[in-house]
Parts: C-alpha cells; structure tokens; sequence
C-alpha cells in the first residue's frame, strides 16, 4: 500500500521552470483547491481506515483483551506465529478456501451462461436482465434470513419440495456436510447476477462485424464461441471474478444469519473465526495479528485487481 | 461510455441469414434456451416470490406441511406488526427504520460532499502518484469489515461513539468515500475539461468554472452515485450490529436479524420486515439501472 501520509501535504513540488506571472497565479490556486478538495476525504479515510489498521497493527504485537483491559503488553510475533502454525486456523482457511472456489466457480459458470442465453434473445432482453439482477440488490441479511427459513429440516418449503416429489428430507444447515454446501448455494443464489451483468456488458460489446465476418466463413457455432466471443469477454470476466473473490473472502454476514459457522465449525470461514476470537474469545491481540493477515490476503487480491483494471483500460 | 443495461437491450444479433434446413435446427434450439432461461429465472424469483407469499399468509399457513402454493388466506397482519407495536404505538422495528433513513441519508450527504470534489480534482489536476492514491483509496473499501471493526470498536468506545448515531455515520461515509471518488471520477472523465478553460478564458476562476458549468452537467451522475451510496449504507450488516447495542440506535438490518432470537421465529414478520425493508432497494437501483455495471464494481469497470 502506498504511504498515505505524504498525500495530504504534497504541494510542494516547485515548478522547475517558472511560467509567466498570470499562469504562475492561476496553477498555484489549482494546487490549493487540489489540497482542499482531495484532503478532507483522504483525512477521513485515515482516521477511520489507516489508523484503526495501524491500532490493530500494534495490537497484534500484544496481549491486550479488550474485556480484562489494563496496559498491553509487548509478546512480539508470538500472536503470528500460534495463528500461523494453528492447525483451527488452518482448518478455517481451508473452509475458506472450498467456500470460495465453490462460489466464485459456480456463479462464474451460471452467470456467463445465463448471460451468454440473454445475450442471444432479442425481445424480453430488458425484462428478463432486471429480474435476473433482483437478489444482487437484496441485503445479505434478507437474503440470509430468507433462505434460513427455506431450508429449515421441518418446515422449509425446498424439504416441503423434495417431499413432494418423493425425496428423503434433506437436514440443509444442520449437517456437517450439506451446511457448507447450503451456504455456497445461497452465496450463488444472490451473485450469479453479478457475474451476469458484468458477463452481459461484456457481451454485447462485442463487435457484431466479427460474428459476421466469421459467419461467412461458415466458422461452426462452438469456433465462433472460442475464437471470438471468449477472447473478447475474457478480461471483463477476469475482473468479476476477482471481485467476487475479494467479497467471498471477507464474507461475514451470511455466514453469522445463516448457520453461525455451524454446525460443529463445518461452515466457519476465516472471517466468522476473527470474530469469534475477537468479541467471543476477547483474544483482542490475537485477532488483529489474524484480521492483519487477512488484510494481507485481502491487499494482494486487491492488486490483481487493480493489475487486471488497468490492462483492460489500456486495451 | 457505460455499459448498461439499457444498451444491452437495444444491441440485437445479427440477422438470420441461414439456410432453411438450418434455420428449422436453429429453431428446435431457440426453444430450448427459452426454456432453460425460464426455468433459471423462476429458480432465481422463487426465493423472491415466496417471500411475498410468506409475508401475506396467516401464521397457520406459514407453518402449513406441505408447504401451501397458492390456496391460503391473505392477510396484512404481518405489515401492520412491522411498524405497530402489539400494545399499540409505534413498534421497535419502526424506530430502527427511521434510525436506518437518518443514519444512510446522512452518510450518503457527506460521502457526496467529500467525494464529489475530491473525485474532480483528481481527474482535472497532475496529482503525486495519482494512481497509487486511487489504489490506496479504493483498496480501503476491500479491507473486511469483521477485522476493520475491531479497532474501530475499542476506538468509538474510548471516545464515546460507541452505540451512537453519529459512529454509524462515520464510518458508514469513510467506507463510501473511497465508492463516491472512484464512481464521480467516471463520470467527471466524461466531461470535456475545455468547457472549464474556456469559462476561465471568459474570467471566472477555477472554483466558479467548476460550480457554474462542471458541477450541473455532473448531477444525474452525482444521483446515480448517490443512490448506490445509500443502497450500500442501507444494506450494512457487520458495523451496525457491532456498533451498537441500543434499540435507540440499532438500524433495520441487525434490527431485523435480531426477529430469529427467540426460540420461536416468527417467519411471517419476518418476510414482511424483509419485503419493507429491500422494497425502497429495489425501486432505487431501478432507477439507476443505466450504472449498475460501474455501481456494483465500485465504480472500477466502465466501458
């Protein structure tokens, strides 16, 4: 990341050559009013995101509990290295890990499909883009909640469902195994529309002289696909999917509403554990070292995406 | 240029210039993707539509194995419990309505007031490292809130803002701000910088050519961007209901989560708390439909 602080006060960086008197004024007032606009937003971002990350910083080089309170002291890397070398940790990443892929992979597949189908239709297209997108807008809480009462065991309407059409009723959120898979169902639920739109706008920016081009040619359906549309929507793709990644990765909310990490820890993911730690455990000290690594995580991902943005831009 | 929904709509394939014996193929298979994207479409609306449905029933169809479809007895009662307390008076998930409306609507002002500027200069002016400044800024809205919200709440508890209105509104405005920059930015690209040169040719200063002739060609974009702010605030989960402890304070979303504590849940409040809460949501992005693409990615992908 870069240093944050010498934004604020960078103005001066004296012209080398001095222009003439009237331009001279009128670039110096446009360097004050680059000051005054962008400061107040860069203050706020500091003390509300770069001091509370720099706070959790020294906090993770010590012992302090946010309940037991008194003066913190100095353990050093010992909070990295016992989350590190933790085999519950390691447990919850790899949760993390299947989480993710599973999501990110089955929204990427449905939502490029769905968005290649629209993109093939001519009438309906307005209608049908809209009410695809309706669970994107959705509040994870509402979403969360929602499903929580669709898939419960006894008188959720998905088992109502199955029991009609003669399957075994199925414990959704309640077993070890089908919890994580309820989560990734729900996850999908709500996002695939996100990987549509953006697979969608992809799409339709495709130049239509190539597909006639290629129809000339008398290219077979599947050679057009791979040749043309694929290569083109790539990118943009690229982009979503690291997007969802990043959210995937910081996901919190759904898991608390619909299964609290449970049952067991069989739905835990590395975010509902920093909680855990933080305002169950009170380890305060543990979970930053953990919510600092995160971070890690999360500023890595973010530099791929930021990579990938700007080649697409330059294209 | 931002690619929208709209213009997804207008753009048709080319036209079917196939033989016959291959048109009527092509036909058998136009049908097919019809159907597959009905079925994926009533499998996305489901959820949607059941909550509607959840909402209306009386409580011993709520309830009701095998799940009833469509023979129930509509009632309201549910609405009226969201907003009327049973004693009479106004109920707890109302005041947390309202707190939600105060605490996204002043959030969403001041995102704007500090965005909105900062995002000009940035597109106007040579700034230091410009691109590491925008990364730094959108890269403070990726950081998860589970850990961003640790310090903050020892914080907020030193300095007393915690379980205030004020808090939320802080921190819901510096984790909008990075959003306002980057979506205005867009939209402050696509105005030509000249029409500000040749206002200041005719001798008004920088800040009069931005507020006379930037600023109101802007507005439909500073709406758009507003709008996503307050969806965004709106729709907040983690800080508020780590932020807070009061029903004087606590917002709809953890307000809402709060309805399944109890040993019983009442699903039918539920759906109707969820149905007035995501409706003002709904109707909102509809309205800026046109920058759902650059809204949804945080102002990142605009073509």
């Amino acid at each position: 990341m870069s240093d944050p602080v010498s934004l604020t006060d960078h103005p001066v960086r004296e012209a080398s050559s001095t222009p003439p008197a009237p331009g001279r004024s009128r670039h110096l007032s446009d360097r004050w009013l680059t000051v005054a606009f962008i400061s107040p937003a860069l203050l706020l971002l500091l003390a509300m995101s770069v001091f509370p990350l720099l706070w959790a910083l020294y906090l993770s080089f010590t012992d302090y509990s946010a309940t037991r309170g008194g003066p913190a002291t100095f353990v050093w890397f010992e909070n990295f290295t016992a989350i590190l070398t933790s085999a519950q940790v390691h447990m919850r990443a790899f949760t993390t890990l299947l989480y993710v892929v599973g999501a990110v992979t089955l929204q990427t597949v449905l939502g490029f499909s769905i968005a290649y189908l629209i993109s093939r239709r001519v009438r309906g297209r307005g209608v049908l883009t809209t009410l695809f997108l309706v669970p994107m807008m959705l509040s994870p809480v509402v979403v969360g909640l929602f499903w929580r009462f669709m898939l419960d065991a006894q008188f959720g309407v998905i088992n109502s469902m199955l029991g009609s059409l003669g399957l075994g009723q199925v414990e959704w959120l309640t077993k070890q195994n089908t919890a994580l898979i309820s989560l990734i169902v729900v996850d999908t639920w709500q996002w695939t529309p996100f990987i549509m739109l953006i697979a969608l706008a992809g799409l339709t920016a495709v130049p239509k002289y190539l597909y006639e081009a290629a129809s000339i040619d008398r290219a077979s359906e599947w050679f057009r696909f791979r040749t043309i549309t694929l290569p083109l929507v790539w990118p943009l793709l690229l982009i979503a999917v690291l997007f969802r990644a990043i959210e995937a990765f910081r996901l919190f909310d759904l898991v608390y509403i619909l299964t609290s990490g449970g049952p067991g820890v069989s739905t835990e993911t590395l975010s509902f554990h920093v909680y855990k730690v933080a305002f169950l455990g009170f380890n305060t000290g543990t979970a930053s070292a953990y919510g600092i690594l995160m971070v890690l995580i999360v500023i890595v991902l973010a530099q791929l995406y930021m990579r990938y943005l700007n080649k697409l831009k330059e294209d | 240029m931002a690619v929208s929904v709209n213009e997804a709509v207008s753009a048709g394939p080319a036209p079917d210039q196939r033989p016959p014996g291959r048109r009527r193929r092509g036909r058998g298979r136009v049908a097919i993707e019809v159907a597959v994207l009905a079925v994926l479409a009533a499998v996305m609306l489901f959820p949607v539509l059941w909550m509607i449905e959840t909402s209306i029933k009386e409580n011993r169809d709520v309830y009701a194995i095998p799940a009833k479809f469509f023979d129930f007895t509509i009632t309201l009662d549910h609405f009226k419990d969201v907003f009327v307390a049973s004693g009479g008076g106004p109920s707890t998930l109302s005041g947390s309505f309202l707190n939600s409306v105060i605490v996204a609507g002043v959030s969403t002002v001041l995102a704007t007031v500090l965005g909105v500027p900062a995002a000009w200069a940035y597109s106007r002016f040579s700034v230091k490292a410009k691109k590491d400044q925008l990364f730094f800024i959108l890269s403070t809205r990726f950081m998860p809130p589970v850990v961003v919200v640790i310090p903050i709440f020892l914080m907020y508890r030193q300095v007393g803002l915690f379980d205030t209105k004020l808090g939320l509104i802080l921190i819901y405005t510096a984790f909008n701000v990075p959003f306002t920059i980057w979506m205005m930015k867009g939209f402050v690209d696509e105005v030509p910088a000249e029409y500000e040169d040749a206002a200041m040719l005719d001798g008004y200063t920088r800040l009069q050519a931005f507020w006379k002739f930037t600023l109101p060609l802007l507005l439909p974009g500073i709406a758009a961007t507003a709008v996503f702010a307050l969806i965004f605030s709106w729709n907040e989960f983690v800080f508020a209901i780590f932020l807070t402890s009061s029903d004087a304070v606590r917002t709809a979303p953890p307000a809402i989560a709060g309805l399944i504590g109890g040993t019983t849940v009442d699903w039918g409040l539920v759906a109707a708390a969820s149905i007035v809460f995501a409706l003002p949501v709904l109707v909102f992005s509809y309205l800026v439909r046109k920058h759902l693409v650059a809204g949804v990615t945080l102002g990142a992908v605009r073509r």
